[in-house]
Parts: structure tokens; sequence; C-alpha cells
């Protein structure tokens, strides 16, 4: 009967206040839109970033086709024995396509039309100790039959930063707009509480309970928040849709990197915005209690 | 049934309560009296711990109101019932809805509120409002349907903070008979007023506060020096007087066990 009581008592409260809930949704509906912009933009560069960490990690070093396996072979089983190598491999040029293939996904066609495999023969060097990769790629320069040595450490260094940085700044302006959205929250329950103010002083003076008094309050807050979240969540996911569906594809051939797939962003970005969309409007609605129901 | 032992409560440097020792018996049908500002609706905010005493114990029935939580405070509150000069009425609700409000919000079954709501209406005269709302009513009516909704949950204790100060002195008189019957019933009244003639002629214990301090606590009167002017007593009337007072104070001394 509680339960039934509070939950009718929010619906209640919250079409009462129609005006003021459907404000703070659009507003709160925006705040999570920003969010989810920042959010998108986030994860792809945390995958490119991995992609390019990937890379990072190990040396690639070119062979001329000259050289045998057998002398490609002695090339890793010498090298394996540096310092701060932790593993090597020699992938011809067949391997070397079959994973560019694979890492292409669904735009791999675009390698079909080539009439021979550019890739040259490589020993992949695995780089355990992160400090010893300059001494490592001198090293490796040093052997008979290589052509050129692939390695970006300056380059994705610099990358890294700057992704840090883009990272830290959008957790910054994430962390703002929740609070934006909490105050946002926060005001509306005030107004509410203000307009059963009568209603509640007779609640305390006949013996309900805090949480009696509370609870319609706070399921009022978690509705404003879930409808926000819920029309974000459809406006967010459309929005993406459309990305993959413009500038998928060319992100995949320019920069032949992978656009984070829209299954999997909207399976998280759905548990984020239920997480947010509740905890904004109950940390709204226990902050406006906690200044005007001083209970 | 309410016990205050040296209870100070200052407001910053405003005083509230100074040091302030009395005892209300169960059964007892008390009024508080004083000038504005002495203090008396600190005391029953005390009581219902709407506020918190900087010094002394305060007991309800038995139980230390200055050492309960937050938590406890609502079953503190079930056992006390209250009404206000204002009615405070909710006014989109009718009378019944007003009256079975009260037992709603504490759980009462269904079953419990269908009995106990006409019950208490039939006793306040107000059954045939049940369905109006609170501006359908006059004063005096509206009165009746917040005593109904204090003493509903079937309260130990009622306070009521200058519950006549809206009435006209007819009607004030009625509403007095109405808390004289549940005070027959065995529910402990507090009454903070202003009207001396309601006092006079109630004859009740007076509980009197000025600054904070009690002045005085005696049966009758709503001011004994007052009484003597107003009824020109002789030594007899005097003497007479006395001998009443005794023999309430003895009467009630009885009554404690
Ligand atoms: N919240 C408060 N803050 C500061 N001072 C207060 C507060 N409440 C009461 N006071 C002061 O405490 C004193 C006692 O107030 P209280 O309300 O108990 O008086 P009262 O006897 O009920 O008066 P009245 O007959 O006007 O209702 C007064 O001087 C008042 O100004
Ligand atoms: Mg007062």
């Amino acid at each position: 009967m509680s339960l039934f009581y509070t939950l009718k008592q929010a619906f209640i409260q919250f079409f009462r206040n129609l005006n003021t809930g459907i404000v703070s949704i659009f507003a709160i509906t925006a705040m999570l839109l920003i969010l989810s912009i920042f959010f998108i933009a986030t994860i792809n560069i945390n995958m490119a970033a991995e992609t390019i960490k990937g890379d990072y990690d190990s040396i690639q070093v070119y062979l001329t086709d000259e050289t045998t396996a057998d002398d490609a072979q002695m090339m890793v089983a010498d090298i394996k024995t540096v310092k701060g190598v932790e593993d090597a491999r020699y992938q011809t040029k067949e391997e070397a396509m079959a994973e560019f293939k694979t890492r292409w996904g669904d735009n791999s066609y675009l390698l079909e039309n080539l009439q021979e495999n550019p890739l040259p023969n490589s020993v992949i060097i695995q780089i355990g100790d992160l400090e010893q990769a300059d001494a490592i790629a001198k090293k490796a320069a040093t052997y008979a039959g290589v052509e050129d040595i692939k390695y970006y450490k300056n380059t994705v260094d610099k990358l890294l930063k700057v992704t840090r940085f883009i990272q830290i700044s959008a957790v910054v302006v994430m962390i703002f707009l929740i609070i934006i959205s909490i105050i946002v929250v926060s005001n509306t329950i005030k107004l509410t509480v203000f307009n059963r103010a009568d209603e509640i002083s007779i609640m305390k003076y006949v013996g309900a309970t805090n949480w009696f008094i509370r609870g319609p309050f706070l399921v009022e807050g978690i509705i404003i928040g879930l409808i926000s979240a819920g029309i974000s969540l459809a406006i967010a996911a459309a929005m993406y849709h459309k990305i993959i569906e413009v500038i998928g594809d060319q992100m995949m051939s320019m920069l032949s990197m992978r656009i984070v797939p829209e299954d999997f962003l909207i399976y998280n970005l759905t548990w984020i915005f239920l997480a947010l969309g509740v905890s904004i409007g109950a940390c709204g609605s226990i902050i406006s209690m906690r200044k005007f129901l001083n209970a | 049934m309410i016990e205050f032992n040296n209870v100070t409560k200052y407001y910053k440097s405003n005083v509230g309560l100074d040091n302030v020792t009395v005892r209300i018996n169960k059964g007892d049908f008390v009024f508080l009296v004083g000038p504005s500002g002495a203090g008396k609706s600190t005391f029953v905010k005390l009581i219902l711990k709407e506020i918190d005493a900087d010094k002394g114990t305060i007991r309800v029935r038995g139980e230390d109101v200055t050492k309960m939580t937050s938590r406890q405070v609502p079953l503190l509150r079930r056992n006390i019932g209250i009404v206000f000069q204002d009615f405070r009425l909710l006014p989109k609700k009718t009378v019944y809805e007003n009256v079975a409000f009260a037992m709603e919000i504490i759980h009462q079954p269904r079953k419990a509120i269908r009995r106990n709501v006409p019950q208490v209406l039939s006793m306040m005269g107000i059954s045939e409002y049940a369905r109006k709302y609170p501006d359908e009513l006059s004063a005096g009516e509206q009165q009746r349907v917040a005593i109904a909704r204090a003493i509903v949950n079937r309260p130990k204790i009622l306070i009521a903070d200058e519950p006549t100060g809206n009435l006209d002195p007819d009607t004030a008189w009625e509403i007095m008979q109405l808390l004289n019957t549940i005070n027959m019933r065995g529910t402990t009244i507090l009454m903070v007023t202003h009207a001396k003639d309601i006092v006079d002629r109630m004859e009740k214990r007076v509980i009197a506060i000025e600054n904070g301090r009690i002045v005085r606590d005696e049966f009758g009167m709503y001011g004994y020096m007052q009484a003597l002017q107003n009824t020109e007593m002789t030594f007899d009337t005097v003497e007479v007087e006395t001998r009443r007072l005794f023999k309430t104070r003895f009467r009630r001394g009885g009554q404690r066990r």
C-alpha cells in the first residue's frame, strides 16, 4: 500500500507540475545529449588510441623481398635475446594482408582490387619495456636485409597526449553537465515541495515517517530523470546511426580506423543513461528535500 | 504524561524557555497562558520535538524526547494530536478525506479508517458535512474537522495552540465542550490560549509563563490577582475560593494513582 501510494503520489505531483516538469525534462535531455556527444567522441577516441597503442608497443621491421624466411627466423631468434623485447615473430606478406583485411572488416572489399600484394615480409617485435624501445629499434636496423623500420614513438606520444587531454576535458564537461542537471531537478522538486507544503506539515504532525514523506518526491525526481534519459537515448541512437551511415566508411578508408559499432554503443549508452537518469533525479530531489523538508 | 526538567531553550540571544520544570499528568486538562512572546509555542514545539532543547530533559509518556533520533520522532507524534488556530485543513480534500488522511499516512488499514472516521465525525457533530470541502464550512465547523483529524488516531495527548483564536465566543465555547468531552474520555489536553473568559469559566489547571519562565501554576483563573479584583472578593470568598482550589488540587492528586 505504501509503495503504491508513493508511486501514485509521485505521478500526481508530476502531472500537477507538468509545465515545470516538461521544462526540466527538456533541459536535462539537452544536457544528456551534449553529454552523449562527448561520450561518443570519447569512446571513439579511446578506441583509436587503443589501436594506435597496439602499433606503438611493437616495432615493425620491413624486410627486402630478397631476405629468405630462414634469415628472417634467425633474426627473430637473435632479437628475442635483446633486453626489453617481449616477443618477436616473422610475418609473411600474405599474413600481413590477411590481418589487414580483418582489421578493415566490412570494408575489406576495398582491398580486393589490388593486383599484387604491396605489403612486405616483416619481423614484428613486441616491446616489453617501453624505455628500451629506442635501443631496440636501433639494434634492429643493424641486421642485414632490413628495408625499413616502422616505429612511431614520437607521433604516438603526441597523439596519446592529445587524446588524454580530450578525455579529461570530456570528463570535466560531463561532470559539469551532470551537476547542472541535478540542480535543474532539485529546483523542480523544490516547487512541488512548496506546492505541498501544507500537506507535508500536516503529515509531519500526524507522524508520517520521513521516508513516507520523501518517497513521492524521490520518485518524482526519478521519473523526470528517466523520461529525459529515454528521450535523449532515442535521439542519440538516431544521431549515431546517421553518423555511421554518413562517415563510417570514410573513417575506415581514410584513416584505416574503425568507428565504435552502433549496437555496442547503444547498449552501453542505455545503461549509462538509465543510471544517470535515476541518479540525477534522485540526487536532485534529495538535495531539495534536504533544503526544504529538513527531514 | 509530559515532564519538563530544567528545560532551557534560547533562540540565539532570545529567550524561548528559561529553566522550566513542570509536570502534566495523565488525564489533565491544562491551560498554558501568557503574553505574546512568552514561550508558549516554544513549549509546545519542544514536546513535539520540532525544536531541540539547549538544556534539560523532556519526557513524554516516560520517554526522553531530548534523546530521540529523527527516526523516532514520527512515532512520538503519533501519540500526540495537534490543533491550530488556523485549522490547517487541506482545501482540496473533503471533510472525510481530511480526517482519513491522518490515518492513511500512518498506514492504518482501510477497515479501521472506514470505522473510525465516521465515528469521530459523529462525535464532533459534523457527520452531515463529510462530503463537503473546508471552504463550505463555518470557522467553528472547520475547527471541529481539525479536532476530528487530531483525535482520529486516538492519541494519548491533545495539544491545541489557540484553538479558539479565530472563533466567536459562542462557537469557542462549543469547541471547549468538545475538548472537555475528549478529556473526559482520558485524553490529556494542553491548550495554549489568550482567552481569559474561557480559562476562567473552565476552571482547570492554568500554567502561566512570561519571558520563558513559569510565573504561576494553579487551578482556576487566568490571572489570580485579576480574579480577585474583578470579583471584589471579601475575605470569605477568598477563603471559599482557596478551599475550592485546594480541593481540586487534592482530587487531582488522587487521580494520579
Ligand atoms: N525561530 C525563532 N527564532 C528566533 N526567535 C524565536 C523563534 N521562535 C520564537 N522566538 C522567540 O522566542 C520567544 C518565545 O516565542 P514563542 O513563539 O514561544 O512565544 P508565544 O508565547 O508562543 O507567543 P504568541 O502568543 O505570540 O504565540 C519570543 O521572544 C520569540 O521572539
Ligand atoms: Mg505562539
